[in-house]
C-alpha cells in the first residue's frame, strides 16, 4: 500500500481489519517523527522571530557600548558642543545634529506639498490607464541607489545650483533683513541647501506612495456626496479627502522624514563636510551620517571612534522615535480602514 | 457669473494645474537622473569594464573585481538573510498571528526596515570587525544580511496572510501536520510573493554603500578571500567619484550606470512577478 511518490512514506491510514505488529510499530514511529518535526519547525520559526528582536536589541546595545567612552568623557555637553577637533580629541555633536535636522527640514518642506499634489493627481485627475505606470515611475525614484543621487548631485546638480539658483537667491534676498542671513556667503554649490534638495527628491516617492494609498482608501460615497453638493475637485480633496486621511498622511510624512534623517551617501557627496553651525542655508555643513561615512575609517584613537559611534547612537534614537510615531499613526488608520 | 463661483473655479483650476505640474516635476527627476547616467556612463561601457581590474589612477582598467565583490556579498547576504526572514515571517503569519510576540516583532521589523543603513554598518563593525581586528568580506555580507531580513520578513508575512484559510483547513482535515501544511501548501501558494520579497531585498542591498564602508571596506585587487577586505561596486563608485582623477570619475559613472539599471531591472521584474501592489 505504498503510494508512488518521491519518497517512500509509511502509510499512516488505518487499514480495515487487523494490522500486523510491525506495521503498527512503523506507524507509531512515523507519527512520532512527524510530531517531533512539527514541534521543531514551530520552535525554529519562533526562534527566527525572536532573532529579529535580538537584532534590534543588538544594534542598540552595541551602539551604547561603543558610545560609552565618548559619552562618559564629554557628558551631556557632547550634545550641545560645536567643537570637533580630532587633534586635541575634543568632540561635540551639535554641528552634525543641526545639519541633519536642517537638511531634513528643507527636504520635507519641499517634498510634502509636491508629494501630496502628485497623490492628488494620481487619485483624482489621472486617467485610469495612466495611474499604474506613473505610480511605478515615481516609485522607481525610490529604487535608485542613494549613491547615484550622490554622484549626480555632486557632478550635475551642485554646479547647476552654483551657477543659477544660489546667485539668484543671494541677489534677491541679500538685502532683506532675516532672509539675508539664510542666504549669506558665496555660492559654493555644495552645502546644506543642495543636500536638502537632493533629499527632497529621495523622499518624494515615499510621501507620494503612502499618500496615494491612504487617499485611495477614502470611501467613494464620501467623495461622491461632496461632488453631489457641487464641490470642485480641489474642495473635495481639501475638505473631504485630507481630513479623512490626515493621520495616514502624517504617518507617511514621518516615514519619509525617517528616511531623510538617516540618508547617508547622497548627503555625503554634497554637504561639504564642515563642522560648524551656520545660519546660512547655502553654507557647507555636515550631518550625522555624512560625518560617520567620511571619518570612521580614518578615525584614530578610541575617543574619536567612540564619538562617531555616539553620533550613530543619537541618529538611531532620533530615527527610532520618528519611525515609531509613523508606524503608530499608520497603524491607527489601518485599523480604521480594515 | 457669480463671483464666489468664479473664484472657486479659479482656485480649482490653479490647484489642478499645480498637481499636474508636481507630477511632471517628479517624473522629470527620474528622466533627468537616468538621462545623465546614460549620457555620462554609456561612453565608458565596453567589454574592458567587465574583464579588467580597477586601475590605479592614470591608467585604463575595468570594474571586474568590484562587480565580482558585489555579486559575492549580495549572494551571501541573501543566503544568510532569506531563511531567517522567511522563518520569522512564517511564525508571524502561521503560528502567532494574534500573539503578543508577533505584534512586537512586526513593530521592531518595521523599525529595522527603515533604520539608517549606516547604523547597521556601525553595529557590524562593533560585533565583527572590531573583535576580529580587520575588515572582511564576511562582515560586509552580514551587514547586508541584516538589511535583507526585515524586507523578507515583511513580504513573507504579507503573502502568507493572503493565502486563504480554506486551504489550510483542507490540509488539516486530511491529517497533515502543521509544519508540512506550511511547507507544502502555504509556501507553494505564496511562492510568487515571497520570491518578489527576495528580489526587492536584492535590489535594496545591491546599491547599499553605507553599511559596507567600514565592514567590507574596499580592495584594489582581485580577491575571493572573504577574510580580507573586499571590493564592491557602490564603494568603488564612492571612492572613484570623489577622487580628482578623470579616468576614475569616468569609471564611477559607468559603474553607476550598471548598478542603477541592474537595480531598476530587478525591482521592475519583482513588480511584474506579483500582481499585488507593493507594500510601503
Amino acid at each position: 500500500m505504498q503510494p508512488a511518490g518521491r519518497r517512500t512514506v509509511v502509510d499512516l491510514a488505518l487499514q480495515p481489519g487487523a494490522i500486523r505488529a510491525d506495521e503498527a510499530m512503523a506507524r507509531s514511529r512515523a507519527l512520532a517523527k512527524l510530531k517531533l518535526s512539527d514541534i521543531a519547525f514551530r520552535h525554529v520559526t519562533r526562534g527566527a522571530a525572536v532573532f529579529v528582536l535580538l537584532l534590534l536589541g543588538g544594534v542598540i546595545i552595541s551602539l551604547i557600548i561603543g558610545a560609552t567612552p565618548a559619552l562618559s568623557k564629554f557628558g551631556l555637553g557632547f550634545l550641545v558642543s560645536e567643537r570637533w577637533n580630532p587633534v586635541t580629541e575634543n568632540f561635540g555633536a551639535l554641528a552634525p545634529i543641526y545639519g541633519t535636522l536642517v537638511t531634513s527640514l528643507i527636504a520635507m518642506v519641499i517634498a510634502v506639498p509636491i508629494g501630496l499634489f502628485i497623490a492628488m493627481f494620481l487619485t483624482e485627475l489621472c486617467p485610469m490607464w495612466l495611474r499604474r505606470p506613473i505610480g511605478i515611475a515615481i516609485e522607481l525614484l525610490a529604487g535608485i541607489p542613494s549613491i547615484i543621487y550622490g554622484i549626480w548631485g555632486l557632478f550635475v546638480f551642485a554646479p547647476f545650483l552654483q551657477s543659477t539658483l544660489q546667485p539668484f537667491l543671494i541677489a534677491t534676498f541679500g538685502e532683506v533683513p532675516v532672509l539675508s542671513t539664510l542666504f549669506a556667503g558665496p555660492p559654493y554649490g555644495i552645502g546644506m541647501l543642495t543636500a536638502g534638495l537632493i533629499l527632497a527628491i529621495m523622499v518624494l516617492p515615499f510621501v507620494t506612495s503612502i499618500s496615494r494609498d491612504v487617499f485611495e482608501a477614502v470611501p467613494p460615497v464620501l467623495k461622491e456626496a461632496a461632488y453631489g453638493l457641487g464641490c470642485t475637485t480641489w474642495e473635495v480633496v481639501r475638505y473631504v479627502v485630507l481630513p479623512y486621511t490626515r493621520v495616514g498622511v502624517i504617518g507617511g510624512v514621518m516615514l519619509g522624514l525617517g528616511r531623510a534623517l538617516g540618508e547617508t551617501m547622497a548627503v555625503t557627496f554634497v554637504i561639504g563636510n564642515a563642522h560648524k553651525v551656520s545660519a546660512s542655508l547655502i553654507a557647507p555643513g555636515t550631518t550625522i551620517s555624512a560625518t560617520i561615512a567620511n571619518e570612521f575609517t580614518e578615525a584614530v584613537g578610541d575617543i574619536y571612534t567612540s564619538s562617531l559611534i555616539a553620533l550613530g547612537l543619537i541618529l538611531f534614537v532620533i530615527t527610532f522615535i520618528v519611525l515609531a510615531l509613523a508606524r503608530y499613526l499608520l497603524l491607527r488608520i489601518e485599523r480604521r480602514i480594515g | 457669473m457669480n463671483p464666489l463661483y468664479a473664484s472657486r473655479r479659479r482656485r480649482n483650476v490653479i490647484t489642478m494645474g499645480l498637481s499636474f505640474g508636481a507630477t511632471i516635476f517628479g517624473l522629470g527627476w527620474l528622466v533627468l537622473i537616468l538621462g545623465t547616467l546614460l549620457w555620462e556612463g554609456f561612453s565608458g561601457l565596453s567589454p574592458r569594464v567587465f574583464i579588467e581590474m580597477t586601475p590605479p589612477p592614470g591608467s585604463a582598467g575595468g570594474l571586474l573585481n568590484a562587480i565580482l565583490g558585489s555579486l559575492v556579498l549580495t549572494g551571501l547576504a541573501v543566503l544568510f538573510g532569506t531563511p531567517i526572514g522567511i522563518l520569522a515571517g512564517t511564525y508571524m503569519a502561521e503560528y502567532g498571528r494574534h500573539a503578543k510576540l508577533s505584534s512586537v516583532v512586526r513593530f521592531v521589523n518595521d523599525i529595522l526596515l527603515s533604520a539608517p543603513s549606516i547604523v547597521v554598518g556601525l553595529f557590524i563593525y562593533e560585533v565583527m570587525v572590531y573583535p576580529m581586528g580587520h575588515f572582511s568580506g564576511w562582515a560586509g555580507a552580514v551587514a547586508l544580511a541584516v538589511i535583507v531580513v526585515p524586507v523578507v520578513v515583511r513580504t513573507t508575512e504579507d503573502m502568507l496572510t493572503l493565502v486563504p484559510d480554506s486551504l489550510r483547513e483542507a490540509a488539516a482535515s486530511i491529517g497533515l501536520p502543521r509544519s508540512l501544511m506550511i511547507m507544502r501548501i502555504a509556501y507553494r501558494a505564496a511562492k510568487a510573493g515571497m520570491v518578489t520579497g527576495v528580489l526587492l531585498a536584492v535590489a535594496r542591498i545591491s546599491g547599499e554603500t553605507a553599511p559596507l564602508l567600514f565592514t567590507a571596506l574596499n580592495n584594489q585587487f582581485w580577491s575571493t578571500n572573504l577574510n580580507a577586505p573586499m571590493a564592491s561596486l557602490p564603494v568603488v563608485i564612492f571612492q572613484f567619484a570623489l577622487s580628482p582623477y578623470k579616468d576614475w570619475q569616468a569609471l564611477a559613472w559607468t559603474g553607476a550606470l550598471i548598478i542603477t539599471f541592474a537595480v531598476l531591472a530587478l525591482s521592475i521584474s519583482a513588480r511584474a512577478l506579483s500582481s499585488t501592489r507593493k507594500q510601503s
